[in-house]
């Protein structure tokens, strides 16, 4: 089983879902900034041999619709990078780790093989494999990100909170002359949390009082997704609607009472 | 033609006769074999069924049954070579064969089922200490090339090649160490069996094969090991009537059979005692801890209704259990391959459940049932893999002393097996 790790640093994601309109550009960005290629292209090329396309793309943040009948709430979702993540314990091969302060999980792309364990022991669905390999459009992989590694056939993928930008802030602070493990609030950011149009994504290190996603984590409104199974996400979501809370994990008819109790209490 | 390679003593069937069945069993293995190819170059895994719902599907269900049935190699060389039961030393060759072709079968899917398979070997380079499917690669692979050390004498013992003095001699000395092989060959399947149980124990993600551990080890991981002994013998009894009814000649003796489902029996028996708490204890305490109920785990319009649980562990548990227990029945044939034939199918329904509801069940509220129905991808190399099971096993028969009682078995009965059908097999009371 694994453990809980405790870094000096925890980036967290607060989303909150009250100002989230499902408008999908969080979705668009992240493809865009990992190099996903268009999914028309290669599911097209699935299907036009004659082979099963459900749930076959590749999207590493994804939007679920929630509803209580009359509601309608947007769930985006990314990798939980777990505390105590489901997906690195598995792992035959150590593709998958959760060992650099801040506790991102990675995911080791030419180490990976393929056996899908992972995906298999990760609730959130978190985690895409790779079943065709890439079809980038011609002239695309010239708009490629340089510092996002491209996946070839046959290799788990997932999300990493933009990794790549965390060594860019780094190196930033370097060159400015500062502490690159005390980067500013908004130092770093994924490209899901910079281009969200109503801000309903807010990024940081939710242990460091200086961040905005410390006060938010903490609020009564926060709650995190299947908490009870004791992964421990490092992905927050707030709500003032009880029902969608009520949606973050499963509760029995006898203990909705421990809904609104809120589940940041990390960091 | 080929009567020179034939064992000493037996009779086959023509040569011609021979490669048609052979032919019948190549084109199956060969269609098989065509999806496996069009898996591994062109079209890789999207050709499949799988998705990333259900990135367990059919093949691991497949991978896990056989290993289970297959358990009558390493259970039976255990209860020969180290308990010196020497009743199974009629049936222990047939096990050992099984045992291979279910491992090596096994490889040859998993080989297709993983993404990268020319990667594979990266599991024993950057091993993950801590994970279970770390130690199944380990265990499966020694254990296959402990398969494959206890096949070899049995090949080298074919009439012609043993006539070549070195190999002689060389099947003849690993008969010497044949204890030692199969006390490594015992130790390295029991951890294999549990670790494929404790894969899916530990997913603490996925409430529906979640269990509590006895040390490092949750529950999954002593159930399987007992399911797979419970089963496995069974197996091989099976796969010994079926080639006594293909060939229309007795190769083992009906005590022989007795025993090896008396041994399923009594595992049998232990596990399906066990599964039941161990039901009970997931029911209570593992599902309410994790906020869901018993009627959630379930959903009969897709496929993965609870009945399959009632008949994994009532009908092909209970019913198979007692059986084999009670003397009274395990002695009329009719009753003993029924209680076989059931302990078989019940060990793949459990793997089945635990492969693909398990992950059928949405864990997220939000989240939907989904029903993964393989297609013709998956299914063709699992089919490719039994008929490579047939081919070698006739091949085996034709060639190889596999059954020590044939020749004697044969004598004594006549050419034409007219025997009433029950009581035929029964030769000695209990």
């Amino acid at each position: 089983m694994s453990t809980f790790q405790d870094f000096p640093i925890r980036w967290g994601m607060v989303i909150d879902i009250d100002k989230c309109t499902g408008c999908g550009a969080c979705v668009v960005a992240c493809n865009k900034e990992n190099n996903i290629a268009p999914q028309d292209n290669q599911l097209r090329r699935i299907e036009a041999k004659g082979f099963p396309t459900r749930f076959k793309k590749i999207e590493w943040l994804t939007i679920y619709e929630l509803t209580d009948g009359g509601d309608t709430a947007y769930l985006p979702r990314p990798c939980m990078q777990c505390g105590v993540p489901s997906c690195v314990s598995v792992c035959p091969a150590i593709a998958t780790d959760k060992n650099e302060n801040g506790g991102i999980v990675s995911q080791i792309y030419p180490r990976c093989f393929g056996c899908r364990y992972c995906m298999a022991s990760c609730p959130y669905h978190a985690r895409v494999f790779n079943w065709d390999q890439p079809v980038w459009p011609e002239g695309m992989e010239k708009q490629l990100t340089p510092h996002t590694s491209v996946r070839s056939r046959g290799v788990v993928e997932k999300c990493s909170f933009c990794h790549h930008r965390l060594m860019y802030a780094k190196d930033a602070a370097r060159v400015a002359g500062e502490d690159p493990e005390k980067l500013a609030d908004g130092a770093y950011m994924p490209a899901c949390a910079e281009v969200c149009p109503t801000g309903a994504i807010t990024f940081g290190d939710v242990k460091n009082p200086e961040h905005a996603v410390y006060e938010l984590a903490r609020s009564p409104h926060t709650f995190r997704l299947l908490a009870r199974l004791g992964t421990d996400p490092q992905v927050y979501y707030m709500s003032k609607r009880a029902w969608v809370r009520l949606q973050g994990d499963n509760y029995l008819a006898n203990e909705k009472a421990q809904v609104n109790e809120g589940g940041a209490h990390h960091g | 033609m080929d009567r020179a390679l034939w064992p000493e003593g037996v009779e086959r069937c023509s040569l011609g006769k021979f490669l048609l069945w052979l032919g019948v069993c190549g084109v199956v293995f060969a269609l098989g074999a065509y999806e496996a190819i069009m898996i591994l170059f062109p079209d890789g895994l999207a050709r499949t069924a799988l998705d990333n719902y259900f990135g367990f599907g059919l093949w691991i269900t497949f991978d896990l049954a056989v290993i289970a049935l297959g358990a009558g190699a390493f259970f039976t060389g255990l209860l020969k070579y180290i308990l010196d039961i020497k009743e199974l030393e009629k049936i222990v060759n047939l096990t050992v064969i099984i045992g291979f072709l279910c491992y090596s079968g096994a490889m040859l899917i998993l080989a297709l089922d993983v993404g990268q398979p020319l990667r594979s070997w990266f599991g024993f380079w950057h091993p993950n200490v801590h994970s279970m499917l770390t130690e199944v690669m380990f265990c499966i692979t020694c254990y296959l090339m402990v398969l494959t050390l206890e096949f070899i004498p049995n090949i080298l013992e074919n009439r012609k090649l043993n006539q070549i003095p070195l190999l002689h001699n060389i099947a003849h000395n690993f008969h010497y160490v044949m204890p030692l092989i199969a006390g490594i060959g015992a130790f390295l399947s029991t951890f294999h069996q549990g670790s494929l149980g404790g894969m899916y124990g530990v997913l603490f993600g996925r409430p529906y094969v979640l269990r509590d551990g006895f040390f490092i080890w949750p529950w999954t991981f002593f159930l399987f090991v007992l399911s797979a002994v419970g089963s496995g013998p069974c197996f091989s009894v099976l796969v010994v009537k079926l080639m006594e009814l293909l060939t229309g000649k007795k190769l083992v003796d009906w005590n022989v059979k007795r025993l090896m489902c008396k041994i399923a029996g009594t595992m049998l028996t232990l596990y399906v005692f066990l599964k039941i708490l161990d039901t009970w204890a997931w029911a209570t305490d593992v599902l309410p801890r994790s906020g869901l109920t018993w009627d959630q785990m379930f959903n009969s319009d897709l496929g993965y209704g609870v009945s399959l649980l009632w008949i994994e562990i009532g009908l092909c548990g209970v019913v198979p259990a007692v059986l084999l227990m009670v003397s009274a029945f395990r002695n009329i044939p009719a009753l003993l391959y029924t209680g076989a034939i059931l302990s078989c199918v019940g060990v793949t329904i459990n793997r089945y459940v635990f492969t693909v509801q398990a992950l059928a069940i949405p864990v997220m509220p939000f989240d939907k049932w989904y029903l993964y129905v393989p297609n013709w991808a998956e299914w063709g190399p699992s089919v490719m893999v039994i008929a490579y099971g047939f081919i070698v096993t006739s091949l085996a028969y034709r060639y190889l002393p596999v059954f020590p009682q044939e020749v004697a078995l044969n004598a004594k009965a006549p050419a034409a097996p007219v025997a009433p059908a029950a009581p035929a097999e029964a030769e000695q009371p209990a």
